[in-house]
C-alpha cells in the first residue's frame, strides 16, 4: 500500500472530507498560510480556496463561539488552534456550550457538528504552555469526543470520522507524529470513533498508550522481545468514548498494565485506565497497574532538564522489565535521538 | 420583507409604516402578552415548584419585542440568562416555557435546560446560555454562514451591559466588524449586574455606543422602554444590515423590576443596593403603560378594546400554564439521551 507522512495523511483526509461535504469550512490562525499548518491544509487551500479556508483574529474563545453560531445554522466549521493550550481560552465555549448543546436543549437546538484540530507540542525548549496536551481535561466533560491520532492511517481515517460526527470532537495531533511514515489507503475510509486497535498482540503484558507515546511503546516493545518478554500494544486512539473492551480483553489475557501517556498522571488518562482495570479486571491482574507519564512538574526547557521530563522508550522498557522483576541491565541507548528544531 | 438597498426613502417608509393602526396594537399586545406570562411565572415561583433559578424579565419587555417586531421569521435570535421575553417575542411556545421551568417533558428543552437554557429553533430562538457574553460570538457565527452562503438573514444577539466587561464582546465585535456580518447586536443597559451598580463596573460617563464606534459599527441608544422607539431604531438597523452594511450596536435603557434572579422585589427581601424609589420612577416608566397612553392619545384604541386584550391574553397565559402542569416527567431511563 501507498505510504504517506502524518501531514500528508491529514491533508488527504481534510480534502476528501470537503469534497463530500460542501458546509466545510476551515479556520484558526495561520490555516491559509503558504506553510499551511505544516503542510496540512496546503492542498485543501489550493482546491477549495479562501472561501472555505481562511485565517482568524487570536480570538480563541470568539473563534469557537462563531464556529457554534455556524454549525447552529447548517455549517459544519474545522476550527485550528497551531498549539492546543490556547484552546484553554476557548474553554468556555467549548465546554459550557459546544459539549452541552445537544443534552441541555434536549436535542431541540439541532446538534453541533464541529470539528477542533489542535497541535501538541514536545521538547526543543517549547516550555510550560506550548508542551502540554489537553486531552485529560477535554474528555472529563461528556458531549466531547477526544481523538488523538498516532499513525499517518488513524490521522487521515479520523479526521474523515470527525467530519462525519455530528457532535464536537476534538483531534489533538502531536507535532512529534507530523512526519512519520506509515501505509494509507487512498480510499476514504473512516475510522470509527471510539474503537482502539491492538497494534502489536503479546500475552505477558499489556501496555496502552495514545498519540506519540503509541510510537514509544513500540520502541521499548521490541526491546523487550530480545529479552523473551511478549507485550501487547494497545492504541486507544480516542479516550472519550474509550474502547474498555479491547483494553479488559487485553488486561484478561496478560494480567499486567502499563498505561502511558504524553501528559501527567494527576487525573489523567493512565489514572482513568487504572481505575478502569482495578474496577472492572481486579482479579487478573498479577501485579499492580504502573502508570508512566510526565514528571510532575510544568514542562521545563533546558535541554539538561527537559531530558528527565520526558518518558522515552527505555523509560517503559525498564518499568516493564521492573514489573515483571527482571533486571534491565541489558537495556541499552534505545531511546531516538530527538531530531525536532521546528518549525513550531 | 425589508431587503435590497438601504436609502433614506426606505427608512421613512419604514418609520410611516410603524404608526399603523395595525402594527402599533400588534406591539401592545405583544408586550401584555411577555407582561401577563412572566408576572404570573413570577407568582407561581413562590409555589417552589419551578426548581430552576430564574431571572425575571418584568420591566425590560419593550427591548424584547421591539427588536423581534422588526426581524423575519427565518432571522436568528440567541438570548441569555435573563431571556423568556426574547423567547416569547421570537414567538416561542409559553406552554413549552411553563414545562421547562416545571422541568417536564414538554419544556422547550425537554426539561434539561431550565429557565436559562431556552429554545425555540423553528420559531428562530436557537438558544438563550446562562453564561455571560456566551452567545454573542454564536450569533457573530450564524451571521457568518448566512453572509458564506448569501443568504439574506441577520442573526441578533441579545445581551445586558454587564456584557459588555467581558472578553468575548470586543473578540465578536471586532470579527463582524472586520467581516461585515449581519448581526445586530442588542444591549439591554439595566444599569444593574446582579447588584452592583454600573460605578463598580464602568468608568464615569461611558457611552457603549463609543465603544461600538471604536470598531467602526455604526451604533444608536435608544428609551428601552419605549415599544414604538425601540421597533423604530431596530428596523433602521435590520434594514441597514441587510443591505450589507455589517453589524449594528443597539443599546437600549431599560431597567429590572424584580431581582436579580427570583420572584421578589429587592426591597421585600431587605435588599439596600437599589432603593425601593428608584424602582418607583422607573415603574412610572413602564413599556407597557408607556405603548397604552400612546394608543389611547393617538386614539388607535379604546380602553375596552385595551381591557378586551387583557382579559384574553390572561386566558391564553393561563391555558398555557394549565396545560404545562399535566405534562409528564422526563423518565430515569432516558437521563443518557442527546449526550451526543
Amino acid at each position: 500500500m501507498r505510504v504517506l507522512k502524518y501531514w500528508q495523511a491529514l491533508s488527504e483526509g481534510l480534502v476528501q472530507a470537503m469534497e463530500q461535504d460542501p458546509d466545510i469550512f476551515v479556520t484558526g490562525i495561520s490555516v491559509d498560510y503558504s506553510s499551511g499548518v505544516f503542510g496540512s491544509t496546503v492542498e485543501a487551500c489550493k482546491r477549495f480556496g479562501k472561501k472555505r479556508i481562511f485565517d482568524a483574529p487570536s480570538m480563541e474563545n470568539a473563534l469557537t463561539g462563531i464556529a457554534i453560531g455556524a454549525a447552529a445554522v447548517g455549517k459544519r466549521p474545522v476550527v485550528f488552534h497551531p498549539r492546543n493550550d490556547f484552546m484553554f481560552l476557548a474553554f468556555d465555549q467549548m465546554i459550557n456550550l459546544a459539549a452541552k448543546w445537544k443534552y441541555m436543549y434536549g436535542g431541540n437546538a439541532g446538534e453541533l457538528p464541529i470539528v477542533f484540530r489542535a497541535i501538541v507540542g514536545k521538547g526543543w525548549g517549547q516550555g510550560a504552555t506550548h508542551s502540554q496536551s489537553l486531552h485529560a481535561v477535554l474528555a472529563h466533560f461528556p458531549g466531547l469526543k477526544v481523538v488523538l491520532p498516532a499513525s499517518p492511517k488513524d490521522a487521515k481515517g479520523l479526521t474523515l470520522s470527525a467530519l462525519q460526527s455530528n457532535s464536537p470532537v476534538v483531534i489533538l495531533e502531536h507535532r512529534s507524529l507530523y512526519n512519520i511514515e506509515g501505509e494509507v489507503s487512498e480510499e476514504p475510509i473512516a475510522v470509527p470513533i471510539g474503537k482502539a486497535e491492538i497494534v502489536r498482540s503479546g500475552s505477558d503484558v499489556t501496555i496502552v498508550a495514545a498519540s506519540l507515546m503509541v510510537h514509544e511503546a513500540k520502541i521499548a516493545a521490541i526491546e523487550l522481545e530480545k529479552e523473551g518478554i511478549d507485550v501487547e500494544l494497545i492504541d486507544i486512539r480516542s479516550l472519550r468514548p474509550l474502547d474498555e473492551e479491547t483494553i479488559l480483553a487485553s488486561i484478561k489475557k496478560t494480567g499486567r498494565l502499563i498505561v502511558v501517556d504524553t501528559s501527567w498522571e494527576m487525573c489523567g488518562l493512565t489514572s482513568e485506565i487504572a481505575a478502569l482495570a482495578a474496577e472492572k479486571a481486579f482479579y487478573s491482574l498479577k501485579a499492580p497497574v504502573k502508570r508512566i507519564a510526565l514528571a510532575n512538574c510544568p514542562a521545563p526547557v533546558s535541554l539538561s532538564l527537559e531530558n528527565v521530563f520526558y518518558p522515552k522508550p527505555s523509560t517503559i522498557a525498564k518499568a516493564t522489565l521492573a514489573l515483571l522483576n527482571k533486571s534491565s541491565d541489558r537495556i541499552g541507548n534505545i531511546d531516538p535521538e530527538d531530531t525536532f528544531k521546528g518549525p513550531y | 420583507m425589508i431587503s435590497g438597498t438601504y436609502t433614506k426613502e426606505s427608512a421613512s417608509h419604514i418609520i410611516d409604516k410603524i404608526f399603523t393602526n395595525e402594527k402599533a396594537s400588534h406591539l401592545y399586545r405583544q408586550l401584555l402578552w411577555l407582561r401577563q406570562s412572566e408576572e404570573t411565572l413570577a407568582r407561581l415561583y413562590k409555589e417552589q415548584e419551578m426548581r430552576t433559578p430564574t431571572h425575571f424579565g418584568t420591566g425590560q419587555e419593550a427591548v424584547a419585542v421591539g427588536v423581534c417586531e422588526a426581524l423575519e421569521c427565518e432571522d436568528v435570535v440567541y438570548s441569555h440568562h435573563r431571556c423568556h421575553n426574547h423567547y416569547l417575542a421570537k414567538g416561542g411556545d409559553l406552554f413549552k416555557l411553563v414545562a421547562e421551568l416545571y422541568g417536564r417533558i414538554d419544556g422547550c428543552s425537554a426539561g434539561r435546560g431550565g429557565s436559562v437554557h431556552l429554545t425555540a429553533r423553528e420559531k428562530g430562538f436557537v438558544i438563550s446560555s446562562a453564561i455571560l457574553a456566551q452567545t454573542i460570538p454564536v450569533a457573530t457565527g450564524s451571521a457568518l454562514a448566512f453572509k458564506m452562503d448569501d443568504k439574506p438573514n441577520i442573526a441578533v444577539c441579545f445581551f445586558g451591559e454587564a456584557t459588555c466587561e467581558e472578553g468575548a464582546f470586543y473578540e465578536s465585535m471586532n470579527y463582524a466588524s472586520t467581516y461585515k456580518l449581519p448581526v445586530l447586536f442588542v444591549c439591554e443597559n439595566n444599569l444593574y449586574s446582579t447588584e452592583s451598580p454600573l460605578n463598580t463596573r464602568q468608568p464615569e460617563d461611558t457611552e457603549l455606543c463609543e465603544r461600538a464606534r471604536a470598531f467602526k459599527i455604526s451604533s444608536e441608544k435608544v428609551d428601552g422602554n419605549d415599544v414604538y422607539a425601540v421597533y423604530q431604531a431596530a428596523s433602521l438597523a435590520v434594514a441597514r444590515i441587510r443591505a450589507g452594511k455589517g453589524p449594528f450596536f443597539l443599546e437600549c435603557m431599560t431597567y429590572r423590576w424584580r431581582e436579580h434572579v427570583g420572584p421578589c422585589f429587592d426591597h421585600e427581601v431587605n435588599r439596600t443596593y437599589r432603593s425601593k424609589e428608584e424602582l418607583e420612577s422607573w415603574m412610572e416608566k413602564c413599556p407597557v403603560k408607556k405603548a397604552a397612553s400612546y394608543l389611547l392619545r393617538n386614539e388607535m384604541v379604546t380602553k375596552d378594546e385595551l381591557s378586551q386584550w387583557n382579559f384574553e391574553i390572561e386566558e391564553r397565559v393561563q391555558k398555557a400554564v394549565t396545560l404545562a402542569k399535566q405534562s409528564g416527567w422526563p423518565k430515569a431511563l432516558e437521563l443518557f439521551e442527546n449526550v451526543w
